[in-house]
Protein backbone atom coordinates (compact mmCIF):
# COMPACT_ATOMS: atom_id res chain seq x y z
CA UNK A 1 0.00 0.00 0.00
CA UNK A 2 0.90 3.41 -1.16
CA UNK A 3 -0.35 6.95 0.35
CA UNK A 4 0.95 8.60 -2.47
CA UNK A 5 2.11 6.26 -5.45
CA UNK A 6 3.19 8.84 -7.72
CA UNK A 7 5.79 10.53 -5.46
CA UNK A 8 6.97 7.58 -3.21
CA UNK A 9 7.76 5.24 -6.62
CA UNK A 10 9.20 8.41 -8.26
CA UNK A 11 12.42 6.98 -10.74
CA UNK A 12 15.56 7.76 -8.73
CA UNK A 13 16.81 9.77 -11.55
CA UNK A 14 13.58 12.05 -11.19
CA UNK A 15 13.88 12.52 -7.64
CA UNK A 16 17.75 13.49 -8.32
CA UNK A 17 16.27 16.03 -10.60
CA UNK A 18 13.46 17.41 -8.31
CA UNK A 19 16.27 17.47 -5.49
CA UNK A 20 18.49 19.64 -7.81
CA UNK A 21 15.42 22.19 -8.38
CA UNK A 22 14.33 22.57 -5.09
CA UNK A 23 17.85 22.73 -3.85
CA UNK A 24 18.81 25.98 -5.84
CA UNK A 25 15.42 27.66 -5.51
CA UNK A 26 16.25 27.17 -1.68
CA UNK A 27 19.17 28.78 -1.33
CA UNK A 28 18.12 31.82 -3.41
CA UNK A 29 15.55 31.84 -0.75
CA UNK A 30 17.29 31.66 1.99
CA UNK A 31 20.07 34.13 0.47
CA UNK A 32 17.24 37.04 0.13
CA UNK A 33 15.14 35.92 2.69
CA UNK A 34 17.15 34.24 5.73
CA UNK A 35 19.14 36.88 8.08
CA UNK A 36 21.06 34.14 9.27
CA UNK A 37 21.74 32.14 5.64
CA UNK A 38 22.95 35.42 3.95
CA UNK A 39 25.30 35.83 7.00
CA UNK A 40 26.22 32.28 6.99
CA UNK A 41 27.11 32.53 2.96
CA UNK A 42 28.96 35.37 2.92
CA UNK A 43 30.74 34.84 5.39
CA UNK A 44 31.44 31.20 3.54
CA UNK A 45 32.38 33.56 0.11
CA UNK A 46 28.70 31.87 -1.29
CA UNK A 47 26.74 33.17 -3.72
CA UNK A 48 23.76 31.23 -4.99
CA UNK A 49 24.36 31.29 -8.38
CA UNK A 50 27.50 29.06 -7.48
CA UNK A 51 25.51 26.46 -6.79
CA UNK A 52 24.19 24.99 -9.59
CA UNK A 53 22.92 21.41 -8.59
CA UNK A 54 23.46 18.33 -6.08
CA UNK A 55 27.27 17.97 -6.86
CA UNK A 56 27.51 21.60 -5.25
CA UNK A 57 25.68 20.44 -1.70
CA UNK A 58 28.81 20.42 0.05
CA UNK A 59 30.04 23.81 -0.82
CA UNK A 60 26.72 24.45 1.40
CA UNK A 61 27.97 25.16 5.11
CA UNK A 62 26.17 23.20 7.69
CA UNK A 63 24.01 24.23 9.96
CA UNK A 64 24.11 22.75 13.63
CA UNK A 65 22.82 23.18 16.93
CA UNK A 66 24.12 26.06 18.37
CA UNK A 67 23.30 27.92 15.10
CA UNK A 68 19.01 27.54 16.60
CA UNK A 69 20.10 28.96 19.81
CA UNK A 70 21.82 31.48 18.84
CA UNK A 71 19.26 32.78 17.06
CA UNK A 72 16.60 31.88 19.29
CA UNK A 73 13.74 33.19 18.55
CA UNK A 74 13.05 34.06 15.41
CA UNK A 75 16.75 35.05 13.82
CA UNK A 76 16.87 31.02 11.74
CA UNK A 77 13.05 32.27 10.06
CA UNK A 78 12.65 32.74 6.33
CA UNK A 79 9.22 33.74 6.55
CA UNK A 80 7.48 36.96 8.39
CA UNK A 81 5.49 36.02 11.50
CA UNK A 82 2.26 36.73 10.05
CA UNK A 83 2.79 33.83 7.61
CA UNK A 84 3.37 31.11 11.19
CA UNK A 85 0.64 28.96 12.01
CA UNK A 86 2.51 27.05 14.64
CA UNK A 87 5.30 26.63 16.59
CA UNK A 88 7.15 23.92 18.56
CA UNK A 89 10.00 24.17 21.29
CA UNK A 90 12.32 22.28 22.91
CA UNK A 91 13.86 23.13 26.44
CA UNK A 92 16.54 24.54 27.08
CA UNK A 93 19.69 22.50 27.82
CA UNK A 94 22.02 24.82 28.40
CA UNK A 95 20.13 28.05 28.52
CA UNK A 96 18.24 29.14 26.01
CA UNK A 97 15.60 26.69 24.31
CA UNK A 98 15.33 25.84 20.62
CA UNK A 99 12.16 27.12 18.52
CA UNK A 100 10.59 25.92 15.50
CA UNK A 101 8.03 27.42 13.42
CA UNK A 102 5.79 26.12 10.83
CA UNK A 103 3.96 27.57 7.96
CA UNK A 104 0.45 26.47 6.90
CA UNK A 105 2.28 24.79 3.98
CA UNK A 106 5.08 23.08 6.33
CA UNK A 107 2.04 21.29 8.32
CA UNK A 108 0.79 19.94 5.11
CA UNK A 109 4.28 18.85 4.03
CA UNK A 110 5.00 16.86 7.42
CA UNK A 111 1.48 15.36 7.58
CA UNK A 112 2.32 14.22 3.79
CA UNK A 113 5.44 12.92 5.04
CA UNK A 114 4.03 10.67 7.94
CA UNK A 115 1.04 9.80 5.65
CA UNK A 116 3.45 8.22 3.57
CA UNK A 117 5.28 6.85 6.08
CA UNK A 118 2.39 5.36 8.62
CA UNK A 119 1.15 3.85 5.08
CA UNK A 120 4.43 2.17 4.73
CA UNK A 121 4.10 0.20 7.61
CA UNK A 122 0.69 -1.07 7.34
CA UNK A 123 -1.15 1.45 9.07
CA UNK A 124 -4.66 2.32 7.75
CA UNK A 125 -7.94 3.68 8.21
CA UNK A 126 -9.44 0.84 10.03
CA UNK A 127 -6.61 1.37 12.62
CA UNK A 128 -6.49 2.78 15.92
CA UNK A 129 -3.85 4.65 16.76
CA UNK A 130 -2.86 5.07 20.41
CA UNK A 131 -0.67 8.14 20.58
CA UNK A 132 1.43 7.67 24.03
CA UNK A 133 3.83 10.52 22.81
CA UNK A 134 3.82 13.51 24.78
CA UNK A 135 1.57 16.13 23.04
CA UNK A 136 2.66 19.46 23.38
CA UNK A 137 5.53 21.94 22.64
CA UNK A 138 7.35 18.67 22.00
CA UNK A 139 6.64 17.13 18.27
CA UNK A 140 5.58 13.62 19.01
CA UNK A 141 2.15 13.39 19.73
CA UNK A 142 0.93 16.16 17.18
CA UNK A 143 3.14 14.78 14.47
CA UNK A 144 1.21 11.65 14.97
CA UNK A 145 -2.00 12.87 15.44
CA UNK A 146 -2.26 15.04 12.48
CA UNK A 147 -1.08 12.21 10.10
CA UNK A 148 -3.32 9.49 11.66
CA UNK A 149 -6.16 11.79 11.37
CA UNK A 150 -5.71 12.68 7.51
CA UNK A 151 -5.39 8.49 7.01
CA UNK A 152 -8.92 8.43 8.24
CA UNK A 153 -7.68 6.36 10.95
CA UNK A 154 -9.32 6.60 14.55
CA UNK A 155 -6.76 8.57 16.77
CA UNK A 156 -6.37 7.86 20.37
CA UNK A 157 -4.41 10.62 22.07
CA UNK A 158 -3.64 9.28 25.61
CA UNK A 159 -0.16 11.35 25.44
CA UNK A 160 2.75 10.33 27.72
CA UNK A 161 2.16 8.76 31.29
CA UNK A 162 -0.40 6.93 33.60
CA UNK A 163 0.28 3.15 32.05
CA UNK A 164 -2.64 1.79 33.97
CA UNK A 165 -5.16 3.97 31.65
CA UNK A 166 -2.86 3.46 28.70
CA UNK A 167 -3.72 -0.26 29.09
CA UNK A 168 -6.94 -0.13 30.12
CA UNK A 169 -7.81 2.19 26.99
CA UNK A 170 -5.62 -0.19 24.66
CA UNK A 171 -7.73 -2.67 25.92
CA UNK A 172 -11.09 -1.13 25.59
CA UNK A 173 -11.19 1.13 22.54
CA UNK A 174 -9.60 -1.84 20.84
CA UNK A 175 -5.88 0.47 19.56
CA UNK A 176 -4.29 -1.49 16.87
CA UNK A 177 -1.52 0.56 16.58
CA UNK A 178 0.32 2.30 19.60
CA UNK A 179 3.31 4.67 19.48
CA UNK A 180 5.91 5.80 21.97
CA UNK A 181 9.15 5.21 23.09
CA UNK A 182 10.41 1.72 22.76
CA UNK A 183 11.92 1.32 26.46
CA UNK A 184 8.19 2.56 27.25
CA UNK A 185 6.55 -0.05 25.39
CA UNK A 186 8.69 -2.86 27.13
CA UNK A 187 7.69 -0.86 30.15
CA UNK A 188 4.25 -1.22 29.46
CA UNK A 189 4.18 -4.89 28.36
CA UNK A 190 5.76 -5.62 31.81
CA UNK A 191 3.27 -3.94 33.62
CA UNK A 192 0.58 -5.18 31.46
CA UNK A 193 1.20 -8.73 32.76
CA UNK A 194 1.78 -7.74 36.28
CA UNK A 195 -2.23 -6.24 36.42
CA UNK A 196 -3.16 -9.78 34.84
CA UNK A 197 -3.32 -8.63 31.10
CA UNK A 198 -1.55 -9.67 28.29
CA UNK A 199 -1.28 -7.17 25.36
CA UNK A 200 -1.16 -10.57 22.75
CA UNK A 201 -4.17 -12.04 24.03
CA UNK A 202 -6.41 -9.68 25.93
CA UNK A 203 -5.97 -6.79 23.09
CA UNK A 204 -6.19 -6.03 19.68
CA UNK A 205 -3.05 -4.30 19.03
CA UNK A 206 -1.20 -5.42 16.57
CA UNK A 207 2.10 -3.28 15.60
CA UNK A 208 3.81 -0.34 17.29
CA UNK A 209 5.90 2.15 15.98
CA UNK A 210 8.65 3.05 18.36
CA UNK A 211 11.41 5.55 18.39
CA UNK A 212 12.25 9.05 20.02
CA UNK A 213 15.45 6.97 21.43
CA UNK A 214 18.06 4.77 19.65
CA UNK A 215 16.97 1.07 19.84
CA UNK A 216 18.37 -2.01 18.79
CA UNK A 217 17.03 -5.10 16.47
CA UNK A 218 17.58 -7.37 19.76
CA UNK A 219 14.76 -5.18 21.50
CA UNK A 220 12.86 -4.60 18.31
CA UNK A 221 12.64 -9.09 19.05
CA UNK A 222 12.00 -8.54 22.74
CA UNK A 223 9.07 -6.23 21.92
CA UNK A 224 7.42 -8.42 19.36
CA UNK A 225 7.42 -11.45 21.50
CA UNK A 226 6.82 -9.93 24.42
CA UNK A 227 3.67 -8.00 23.07
CA UNK A 228 3.17 -10.11 19.96
CA UNK A 229 3.00 -7.33 17.94
CA UNK A 230 5.18 -5.94 14.58
CA UNK A 231 7.59 -3.52 16.07
CA UNK A 232 8.58 -0.50 13.46
CA UNK A 233 11.04 2.18 13.79
CA UNK A 234 10.57 5.84 13.17
CA UNK A 235 12.81 8.69 12.75
CA UNK A 236 12.58 12.56 12.95
CA UNK A 237 13.53 15.41 14.76
CA UNK A 238 12.18 18.62 16.21
CA UNK A 239 14.02 20.68 13.99
CA UNK A 240 13.29 18.97 10.60
CA UNK A 241 9.50 18.73 11.85
CA UNK A 242 9.04 16.19 14.00
CA UNK A 243 8.69 12.55 13.70
CA UNK A 244 8.86 11.85 9.86
CA UNK A 245 10.20 8.60 8.32
CA UNK A 246 9.18 5.01 9.38
CA UNK A 247 10.13 1.64 8.48
CA UNK A 248 8.52 0.28 5.77
CA UNK A 249 7.17 -3.44 6.37
CA UNK A 250 10.53 -4.63 4.65
CA UNK A 251 11.78 -3.29 8.18
CA UNK A 252 14.78 -3.13 6.49
CA UNK A 253 15.83 1.01 6.61
CA UNK A 254 13.39 4.17 7.02
CA UNK A 255 13.18 5.82 3.68
CA UNK A 256 13.56 9.08 3.52
CA UNK A 257 11.36 11.27 1.37
CA UNK A 258 13.82 12.54 -1.28
CA UNK A 259 11.34 15.21 -3.08
CA UNK A 260 11.34 16.73 0.79
CA UNK A 261 14.63 16.50 1.74
CA UNK A 262 18.24 15.84 1.29
CA UNK A 263 19.77 13.36 2.96
CA UNK A 264 23.46 13.05 3.37
CA UNK A 265 26.36 11.42 5.56
CA UNK A 266 29.17 13.33 6.67
CA UNK A 267 32.76 11.83 8.40
CA UNK A 268 33.81 13.70 11.37
CA UNK A 269 35.27 16.06 9.40
CA UNK A 270 31.99 16.93 7.51
CA UNK A 271 33.65 15.11 4.50
CA UNK A 272 31.19 12.80 2.76
CA UNK A 273 32.00 9.47 3.20
CA UNK A 274 31.88 6.61 0.74
CA UNK A 275 29.12 4.71 -0.21
CA UNK A 276 27.36 2.16 2.29
CA UNK A 277 29.78 3.82 5.32
CA UNK A 278 28.86 5.30 8.49
CA UNK A 279 28.67 8.71 9.49
CA UNK A 280 26.56 11.64 10.48
CA UNK A 281 23.56 12.18 8.98
CA UNK A 282 23.13 15.78 7.39
CA UNK A 283 19.38 16.60 6.21
CA UNK A 284 19.04 19.61 3.87
CA UNK A 285 14.96 20.61 3.93
CA UNK A 286 13.93 21.23 0.63
CA UNK A 287 10.56 21.46 1.00
CA UNK A 288 10.21 23.46 4.48
CA UNK A 289 8.74 27.14 4.10
CA UNK A 290 8.95 28.85 7.78
CA UNK A 291 12.40 27.72 8.94
CA UNK A 292 14.41 26.21 6.25
CA UNK A 293 17.67 24.03 7.37
CA UNK A 294 20.59 23.78 4.98
CA UNK A 295 22.79 20.63 5.65
CA UNK A 296 21.27 20.21 9.52
CA UNK A 297 23.73 18.27 11.07
CA UNK A 298 21.52 15.42 13.12
CA UNK A 299 24.37 14.57 15.04
CA UNK A 300 23.19 11.00 14.32
CA UNK A 301 25.36 8.09 13.05
CA UNK A 302 23.61 6.02 10.37
CA UNK A 303 24.45 4.44 7.19
CA UNK A 304 22.12 5.59 4.00
CA UNK A 305 21.15 3.21 1.28
CA UNK A 306 20.59 4.37 -1.85
CA UNK A 307 19.45 1.08 -3.65
CA UNK A 308 15.76 1.12 -4.53
CA UNK A 309 13.66 -1.00 -1.64
CA UNK A 310 11.77 -4.18 -2.24
CA UNK A 311 8.80 -2.35 -0.71
CA UNK A 312 8.52 -0.65 -4.26
CA UNK A 313 9.58 2.80 -3.21
CA UNK A 314 12.60 4.22 -4.85
CA UNK A 315 13.42 6.88 -1.99
CA UNK A 316 17.10 6.10 -0.08
CA UNK A 317 16.72 4.44 3.71
CA UNK A 318 18.56 5.63 6.95
CA UNK A 319 19.55 2.14 8.35
CA UNK A 320 19.02 1.80 12.27
CA UNK A 321 20.75 4.89 14.37
CA UNK A 322 23.84 3.70 15.62
CA UNK A 323 24.45 6.37 18.09
CA UNK A 324 25.07 10.11 18.79
CA UNK A 325 27.78 12.24 17.31
CA UNK A 326 28.01 14.62 20.20
CA UNK A 327 27.66 14.36 24.05
CA UNK A 328 24.16 13.94 24.15
CA UNK A 329 22.96 11.04 26.02
CA UNK A 330 19.59 9.91 24.94
CA UNK A 331 18.56 7.73 28.45
CA UNK A 332 14.48 6.29 28.11
CA UNK A 333 14.12 8.73 25.39
CA UNK A 334 15.22 11.65 27.41
CA UNK A 335 17.77 13.89 26.05
CA UNK A 336 20.59 14.81 28.93
CA UNK A 337 23.80 16.50 28.27
CA UNK A 338 26.75 15.62 30.61
CA UNK A 339 26.93 19.25 31.39
CA UNK A 340 23.67 19.29 32.73
CA UNK A 341 24.65 16.53 35.29
CA UNK A 342 27.74 18.18 36.24
CA UNK A 343 26.38 21.16 36.88
CA UNK A 344 23.91 19.71 39.51
CA UNK A 345 27.11 17.87 41.32
CA UNK A 346 28.64 21.83 41.13
CA UNK A 347 25.34 22.77 43.25
CA UNK A 348 26.24 19.94 46.16
CA UNK A 349 29.00 21.16 48.49
CA UNK A 350 29.07 17.39 49.47
CA UNK A 351 29.37 16.13 46.08
CA UNK A 352 33.28 16.35 45.01
CA UNK A 353 34.24 17.49 41.54
CA UNK A 354 34.94 13.75 39.92
CA UNK A 355 32.32 11.89 38.68
CA UNK A 356 31.05 9.37 36.14
CA UNK A 357 27.78 8.85 33.94
CA UNK A 358 27.05 4.95 33.67
CA UNK A 359 24.53 4.13 31.29
CA UNK A 360 23.09 0.31 31.03
CA UNK A 361 20.42 -1.60 29.57
CA UNK A 362 18.16 -3.41 32.35
CA UNK A 363 17.07 -6.61 31.53
CA UNK A 364 13.74 -4.98 30.78
CA UNK A 365 15.17 -2.85 28.32
CA UNK A 366 15.00 0.28 30.93
CA UNK A 367 18.01 2.36 30.64
CA UNK A 368 19.53 2.93 33.81
CA UNK A 369 21.88 5.54 34.47
CA UNK A 370 23.91 5.68 37.22
CA UNK A 371 26.10 8.76 38.66
CA UNK A 372 29.40 7.75 40.48
CA UNK A 373 30.39 11.00 42.22
CA UNK A 374 33.30 11.15 44.96
CA UNK A 375 31.97 12.94 48.37
CA UNK A 376 33.77 15.32 49.51
CA UNK A 377 36.09 14.46 52.25
CA UNK A 378 35.22 17.28 54.51
CA UNK A 379 31.72 16.42 54.33
CA UNK A 380 32.33 12.96 55.66
CA UNK A 381 30.07 12.22 58.97
CA UNK A 382 30.12 8.67 60.08
CA UNK A 383 26.09 7.69 59.75
CA UNK A 384 25.10 5.88 57.04
CA UNK A 385 22.11 8.01 56.79
CA UNK A 386 24.17 11.31 56.26
CA UNK A 387 25.69 9.45 53.23
CA UNK A 388 21.98 7.97 51.95
CA UNK A 389 20.59 11.63 52.06
CA UNK A 390 23.34 12.69 50.30
CA UNK A 391 22.63 10.37 47.13
CA UNK A 392 19.14 11.16 47.70
CA UNK A 393 19.72 15.03 47.25
CA UNK A 394 21.43 14.69 44.47
CA UNK A 395 19.51 11.89 43.03
CA UNK A 396 16.16 14.33 43.42
CA UNK A 397 18.14 17.25 42.05
CA UNK A 398 19.06 15.20 38.97
CA UNK A 399 15.76 14.35 38.71
CA UNK A 400 14.32 17.72 38.61
CA UNK A 401 17.16 19.02 36.04
CA UNK A 402 16.60 16.17 33.57
CA UNK A 403 13.59 14.79 34.00
CA UNK A 404 14.79 10.95 34.34
CA UNK A 405 15.82 9.92 37.13
CA UNK A 406 19.08 8.61 37.92
CA UNK A 407 21.14 6.18 40.75
CA UNK A 408 23.79 7.66 42.85
CA UNK A 409 26.63 6.05 44.07
CA UNK A 410 28.72 7.89 46.42
CA UNK A 411 32.88 6.43 46.30
CA UNK A 412 35.54 7.52 47.99
CA UNK A 413 37.55 10.39 47.07
CA UNK A 414 40.44 9.33 44.30
CA UNK A 415 38.99 6.35 43.08
CA UNK A 416 37.35 8.09 40.19
CA UNK A 417 39.35 8.52 36.59
CA UNK A 418 41.12 11.68 36.34
CA UNK A 419 41.74 13.18 32.89
CA UNK A 420 43.46 15.25 31.13
CA UNK A 421 42.49 17.38 28.04
CA UNK A 422 38.83 16.18 27.36
CA UNK A 423 37.18 14.04 29.93
CA UNK A 424 35.77 10.86 28.94
CA UNK A 425 32.96 10.53 31.91
CA UNK A 426 30.30 8.66 29.98
CA UNK A 427 30.54 5.05 29.75
CA UNK A 428 27.82 3.50 27.80
CA UNK A 429 27.11 -0.08 28.58
CA UNK A 430 24.08 -0.29 26.49
CA UNK A 431 24.25 -2.11 23.28
CA UNK A 432 22.21 0.23 20.43
CA UNK B 1 35.14 14.86 81.03
CA UNK B 2 36.75 14.22 77.66
CA UNK B 3 38.89 11.60 78.91
CA UNK B 4 35.49 9.61 79.36
CA UNK B 5 34.47 9.98 75.69
CA UNK B 6 36.43 7.71 73.16
CA UNK B 7 37.52 8.45 69.97
CA UNK B 8 36.27 5.75 67.06
CA UNK B 9 37.67 5.62 63.85
CA UNK B 10 35.09 5.78 61.19
CA UNK B 11 36.28 4.39 57.42
CA UNK B 12 34.12 5.33 54.50
CA UNK B 13 34.26 1.85 52.37
CA UNK B 14 32.98 1.40 48.82
CA UNK B 15 31.22 -2.06 48.75
CA UNK B 16 33.87 -3.84 46.65
CA UNK B 17 35.88 -6.45 47.20
CA UNK B 18 39.21 -6.38 49.08
CA UNK B 19 38.44 -3.10 50.92
CA UNK B 20 38.39 -4.09 53.83
CA UNK B 21 41.24 -6.28 53.48
CA UNK B 22 43.03 -3.16 52.71
CA UNK B 23 41.71 -1.47 56.39
CA UNK B 24 43.10 -3.85 58.06
CA UNK B 25 46.47 -5.05 56.30
CA UNK B 26 47.51 -1.10 56.70
CA UNK B 27 46.66 -1.39 60.87
CA UNK B 28 48.01 -4.79 60.90
CA UNK B 29 51.63 -3.59 59.16
CA UNK B 30 51.84 -0.29 61.85
CA UNK B 31 50.67 -3.15 64.76
CA UNK B 32 47.46 -1.02 65.57
CA UNK B 33 44.91 -3.16 67.99
CA UNK B 34 41.61 -3.55 67.37
CA UNK B 35 39.06 -3.24 70.32
CA UNK B 36 35.91 -3.00 68.55
CA UNK B 37 34.89 -3.43 65.14
CA UNK B 38 31.77 -2.96 62.86
CA UNK B 39 30.53 -2.23 59.54
CA UNK B 40 27.50 -0.35 58.52
CA UNK B 41 26.82 -1.56 55.41
CA UNK B 42 24.22 0.37 52.94
CA UNK B 43 24.23 -1.44 49.27
CA UNK B 44 26.91 0.37 47.66
CA UNK B 45 29.52 1.19 50.28
CA UNK B 46 29.64 0.99 53.81
CA UNK B 47 31.17 2.49 57.11
CA UNK B 48 33.59 0.79 59.17
CA UNK B 49 33.89 2.02 62.95
CA UNK B 50 36.36 1.17 65.09
CA UNK B 51 38.35 1.82 68.31
CA UNK B 52 41.47 0.77 68.30
CA UNK B 53 44.61 1.38 70.67
CA UNK B 54 46.07 4.10 68.71
CA UNK B 55 43.81 6.29 66.83
CA UNK B 56 45.89 9.24 65.42
CA UNK B 57 48.24 6.55 63.89
CA UNK B 58 45.23 4.43 62.91
CA UNK B 59 43.84 7.81 61.24
CA UNK B 60 46.64 9.50 59.84
CA UNK B 61 47.95 5.97 58.42
CA UNK B 62 44.63 5.56 56.89
CA UNK B 63 44.21 9.42 55.35
CA UNK B 64 47.62 8.68 53.85
CA UNK B 65 46.13 5.55 52.18
CA UNK B 66 43.67 7.18 50.39
CA UNK B 67 40.73 6.42 52.86
CA UNK B 68 37.75 8.80 53.78
CA UNK B 69 38.58 8.91 57.34
CA UNK B 70 36.84 10.95 60.35
CA UNK B 71 37.23 10.49 64.20
CA UNK B 72 34.05 10.31 66.11
CA UNK B 73 33.08 11.13 69.46
CA UNK B 74 31.26 8.05 70.84
CA UNK B 75 30.48 6.66 74.47
CA UNK B 76 32.20 3.41 75.62
CA UNK B 77 30.36 1.53 78.26
CA UNK B 78 31.09 -1.59 80.54
CA UNK B 79 28.18 -3.16 81.87
CA UNK B 80 27.93 -7.35 82.89
CA UNK B 81 27.43 -9.36 80.43
CA UNK B 82 24.11 -10.46 81.85
CA UNK B 83 20.55 -10.00 80.58
CA UNK B 84 19.53 -6.64 81.29
CA UNK B 85 23.04 -5.00 80.54
CA UNK B 86 21.84 -2.79 77.41
CA UNK B 87 18.90 -2.60 78.41
CA UNK B 88 19.70 -0.41 81.67
CA UNK B 89 21.45 2.35 79.62
CA UNK B 90 18.95 2.63 76.73
CA UNK B 91 16.30 3.04 79.02
CA UNK B 92 18.13 5.81 80.95
CA UNK B 93 19.35 7.54 77.98
CA UNK B 94 15.74 7.25 76.88
CA UNK B 95 14.23 8.77 79.07
CA UNK B 96 16.26 11.69 78.99
CA UNK B 97 15.61 12.34 75.73
CA UNK B 98 18.75 11.22 74.11
CA UNK B 99 18.60 9.84 70.80
CA UNK B 100 21.07 6.56 70.19
CA UNK B 101 22.07 6.97 66.47
CA UNK B 102 24.22 3.47 66.49
CA UNK B 103 25.64 1.45 69.53
CA UNK B 104 27.62 -2.00 69.05
CA UNK B 105 28.98 -3.98 71.76
CA UNK B 106 31.14 -6.77 72.39
CA UNK B 107 32.07 -9.06 74.72
CA UNK B 108 35.41 -8.48 76.65
CA UNK B 109 37.33 -11.00 78.85
CA UNK B 110 35.21 -12.91 81.28
CA UNK B 111 31.65 -11.75 82.15
CA UNK B 112 32.20 -8.21 80.63
CA UNK B 113 30.34 -6.48 77.62
CA UNK B 114 31.81 -3.39 76.15
CA UNK B 115 29.20 -1.15 74.42
CA UNK B 116 29.52 1.71 72.06
CA UNK B 117 27.47 4.76 71.73
CA UNK B 118 26.85 7.27 69.58
CA UNK B 119 24.65 9.37 70.97
CA UNK B 120 22.90 12.76 69.76
CA UNK B 121 23.95 14.79 73.20
CA UNK B 122 27.18 12.73 74.11
CA UNK B 123 27.71 15.71 77.26
CA UNK B 124 24.12 15.23 78.68
CA UNK B 125 24.55 11.39 78.05
CA UNK B 126 27.53 11.29 79.93
CA UNK B 127 26.08 12.86 82.89
CA UNK B 128 22.96 10.41 82.53
CA UNK B 129 25.25 7.15 82.78
CA UNK B 130 27.90 8.57 85.34
CA UNK B 131 24.68 8.75 87.53
CA UNK B 132 23.38 5.59 86.59
CA UNK B 133 27.14 4.63 87.55
CA UNK B 134 28.05 2.38 84.41
CA UNK B 135 31.37 2.52 83.61
CA UNK B 136 33.09 4.52 81.38
CA UNK B 137 36.22 3.55 79.68
CA UNK B 138 37.61 6.64 78.15
CA UNK B 139 40.17 6.48 76.21
CA UNK B 140 41.21 3.20 75.61
CA UNK B 141 44.67 2.51 76.48
ZN1 LIG C 1 10.77 0.03 1.64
Amino acid sequence: MYWNPGAEKTPIKDLREIQERKLKALVHNVYYYSPFYRKKFREAGINPWDIEGLKDLKKLPFTKKPDLRDNYPFGMFAMPLSQIVRFHASSGTTGKPTVVGYTDNDIKVWVESMCRSLTACSVERDDTIQISYGYGLFTGGLGFHYAGEKLGATVLPTSAGNTQRQIELMRDLKSTVFACTPSYMLYLSEYAASIGISIENDTDLRMGIFGAEPWSEETRKRIEDKAGIDAYDVYGTSELSGPLFTECTEKNGIHIWADQFIAEIVDEEGEPVGEGEKGELVVTTIAKEAMPLIRWKTGDITVLEEEKCACGRTHPRIMRIMGRADDMLIVRGVNVFPSQIEHVLMQVPEAGDHYMIILDRAQDGLDVMTIQVEVNEEAFSDKVSDILELSKKISNNLKSVLNVSARVEVVNPGTLQRFEGKAKRVIDNRKL
Amino acid sequence: MDEKIIKQVSIFVENKPGRLAAVTEILYRAKINIRAFTIAEAGDFGIIRMVVDKTDDAHRLLKENGFTVSLTRVLGVEVEDEPGGMFKIAKALGNEGINIEYVYAFTSGVERAMIILRVDDIEKATDVLEKEGVLFKGEVP
